[in-house]
């Protein structure tokens, strides 16, 4: 399947030589495919964050209108750009930590079958040489489970013929409802969270090159996530038909749920201790350790938005659509884009990233453009939900809804500009990641420094 | 391999032993800041299940003992504010229109409450502020398609135009082209005498042509000078106001196959000082006789 060597894990190779070598040909197609699906998926996002503030831009045609790419948009960066990422680093991962090579045939098994995905990772975990299982694999393996889980439970659907695709869900009206959130957070939380801290885990760790700062706290933040994570969802129904019971405990849950995540960042961050100064020389450390920042920020504001008081102000406003992207782009694409920067020098044997500074231009690039993002965000959100429940001294709604929406109009020009930074960076790193690939030496003019030391280590 | 605890030189702290691919992990125990707030957030929820409804049982669940229900609080919180506001909406309600307009402390209240409602029902397709747009007509200004004194006003709303309320205010354009009545090259000679009305048009010799063709078929209800009939909702032609475009085309367009704009009977939807309110403020935004 792969001549590929391992090249990163030196120190455990020495030890115990392995009969195989590691699989590498399909972690090089999930980068590829990574980079490809972030790059249609930030395009799309530009584009619909264009048509909010120019509704001209939906053209006029079914298939160009927001509502249709839309979907496009989440679908390529959830589960397109972030599943990638997610398989790739996974597969990568298992094998490292677990001293073994992939358990089965997985090339082309695996892009039909998540079933098959549970089996590759769960085999090389049971053929491990290694006697304990790595904190990282204790997420990715809880990401593949529950989202096997979520995805039965919401597509339990009757079809009304035969061949036909058409299908009614079993739970009806607001038990349909519940169901739809139970997915779609724990989408959130297994997915976008427990999974990519599985990357953190990794990553940091070894880009750092400094131990996990602390076990303890790796497992009690694992459990208590895991545990916590799939009661939170009725929190996007509050002031619904759902009943009361249930949105107090979707509420309470999240705020319980805020120490949980931040377990996550503690260990993240602590990990540096002692390796700071590597952000200077790695840009790529620079990725991960920001989106461990972002995660802290998004999964505290969470808790706070779950509230029932602040989430009738929150609620159907633009500040969930900001506070869905300060995680999807500064801690999903960002902890995503840190893996890549490391990964990709690795699996083409190359010495170091074609070059650190375009990298570091990445870095800049899209931080600014997640700031500009978030704040307008925030801004139009929280004007948004003012305006709403804005009353005269008689007692009359003040504003008609088309007036909230011609009032937000510059905060969405500015998201678009967000987005736009955010792209570009992402154009930068594929123009990069391609070089580095292809093994062009870096100009001159573009390599100012040396290949930074831990990827020098790592060959 | 066998666990091999170190001490990890920077934070003096002992590794656990275990390594994966050179990964190590020290033994620090859990921050304590962290442990306690997290113990906080626990104590908290507890608080909030003893408070409010949170647990399902079998028949029910805890009612929690703030006795706290979201669909109670509403009608509650609806019914507070119908009460505060129901002296002075009565008032409307028992009063002429006139008798409103001549009292500052009703008008006032129906300014405000015809602006909310308006907002609300009315600004989708008449635009904010009653500005108007294509199809749709504008409001803030003294051209009336069904009459611009406030009983006409107040029954355009009520009533509605081309809807399937039988009171409804009606009336019909003949589909000039698509139903045959004329040619298309009359269809041009007619805009083209239409666009002379109000001193538009460039070609003379087809407005003479459609003059008389006008006199057959435009006359009873737009008027021999294009005055337009309310009584009819018949839009005065002579004026520079357009409300489907004053293009050729868009005049061709409407002689050949009409167009029948409708407005929903509000009455079916809004109660009656409402409607009172709305009439106030759009006879208010400008163009009121």
């Amino acid at each position: 399947m792969t001549t590929g060597s391992s090249v990163g894990a030196a120190a455990g190779a020495a030890e115990a030589p392995r009969a195989e070598p590691y699989n590498e040909e399909v972690v090089r197609a999930f980068v590829i495919a990574t980079m490809f699906w972030g790059v249609v998926a930030f395009l799309a996002g530009v584009y619909i964050a264009l048509q909010l503030a120019f509704p001209a831009l939906n053209l006029g045609l079914e298939w160009t209108t927001f509502g249709r790419l839309r979907p496009v948009h989440t679908s390529a960066a959830v589960f397109a750009f972030g599943g990638n990422a997610l398989l790739g680093t996974s597969l990568f991962v298992v094998q490292r930590t677990c001293r073994a090579t992939l358990w089965g045939y997985v090339d082309l098994w695996l892009t039909l079958v998540w079933v098959v995905y549970l089996l590759v990772f769960a085999g090389t975990i049971l053929r491990r040489r290694e006697p304990h299982i790595y904190v990282a694999n204790w997420f990715y393996l809880a990401f593949i489970l529950t989202i096997a889980l979520l995805h039965i439970g919401n597509n339990l659907v009757v079809p009304v013929s035969w061949f036909g695709t058409k299908s009614y869900s079993v739970p009806a009206g607001v038990q349909s409802a519940m169901i739809q959130w139970w997915y779609g957070h724990n989408a959130v939380g297994f997915f976008l969270t427990a999974g990519f801290l599985g990357i953190m885990y990794y990553f940091i760790p070894k880009q750092a090159e400094r131990p996990v700062y602390s076990y303890r706290l790796s497992i009690v933040h694992f459990w208590t996530l895991i545990f916590l994570y799939i009661w939170a969802g009725p929190h996007h129904l509050h002031y619904t038909a759902l009943p009361d019971w249930a949105q107090t405990l979707g509420m309470t849950f999240s705020i319980m749920l805020w120490m949980p995540s931040w377990g996550g960042m503690i260990n993240g961050l602590m990990t540096l201790s002692g390796a700071w100064d590597k952000l200077r020389t790695n840009p790529g450390l620079r990725f991960t350790v920001a989106s461990v920042g972002f995660y802290g920020m998004a999964t505290f504001e969470g808790p706070v938005m779950s509230i029932r008081a602040v989430n009738g102000l929150s609620h159907y406003t633009d500040w969930t659509i900001g506070h869905v992207h300060s995680g999807a782009l500064g801690w999903v694409a960002f902890v995503s884009f840190g893996a890549v920067y490391y990964l990709v020098p690795v699996l083409w044997k190359r010495r170091g990233l074609y070059s650190d500074r375009l990298c570091a231009w990445h870095f800049w690039i899209s931080t600014l453009g997640i700031v500009l993002y978030i704040t307008s965000m925030w801004v139009s959100g929280i004007m948004q939900g003012l305006m709403w429940r804005a009353y005269d001294e008689l007692g009359f709604l003040q504003y008609s809804f088309v007036e909230t929406v011609a009032a937000m109009h510059p905060f969405y020009v500015i998201r678009a500009l967000g987005g736009l930074f955010f792209l570009s960076g992402a154009l930068i790193m594929v123009y990069n990641l391609w070089q580095t690939a292809r093994g062009t030496a870096a100009p001159a003019r573009i390599a100012m420094r040396p290949p930074s030391p831990n990827l020098a280590a790592a060959n | 391999m066998a666990t091999k605890i170190e001490k990890d030189a920077v934070t003096g702290r002992d590794t656990t032993g275990h390594e994966w691919d050179g990964i190590k992990e020290l033994n620090t125990p859990l921050p304590s800041w962290w442990l306690y707030v997290f113990y906080a957030t626990i104590l908290w929820s507890f608080a909030y299940f003893v408070l409010y409804p949170a647990w399902p049982s079998l028949s029910g669940h805890t009612d929690g003992i703030l006795g706290y229900n979201q669909r109670v609080e509403l009608s509650e919180r609806l019914a507070a504010e119908t009460a505060r506001r129901a002296p002075i909406v009565e008032r409307i309600r028992g009063a002429t229109l006139d008798q409103i307009r001549a009292n500052p402390e009703l008008a006032g209240f129906a300014f405000a409450g015809g602006r909310a409602a308006f907002a609300d029902n009315c600004a989708p397709c008449h635009g904010a502020g009653g500005a108007g747009a294509k199809g749709f007509p504008s409001l803030a200004d003294d051209d009336w398609l069904w009459g611009g004194d406030i009983a006409a006003i107040h029954q355009t709303i009520a009533d509605g135009v081309r809807n399937a309320n039988d009171k409804s205010r009606n009336s019909l354009m003949p589909r000039f082209g698509a139903d045959g009545v004329l040619t298309p090259a009359q269809i041009g000679d007619v805009a083209e005498f239409v666009l002379s009305l109000s001193g538009h048009g460039e070609d003379r010799a087809a407005a003479a042509r459609g003059a008389p063709l006008y006199a057959d078929n435009c006359v009873a209800c737009h008027g021999e000078k294009g005055e337009g009939n309310q009584e009819l909702g018949a839009p005065r032609l002579n004026d520079q106001i357009w409300l489907y475009g004053g293009t050729k085309t868009a005049v061709v367009q409407s002689i050949h196959a009409a167009r029948a704009g409708t407005m929903p009977a509000w009455s079916e939807r809004l109660d009656d000082a409402t409607i009172k309110m709305l009439a106030i403020y759009v006879h208010a935004l400008g163009g009121g006789k």
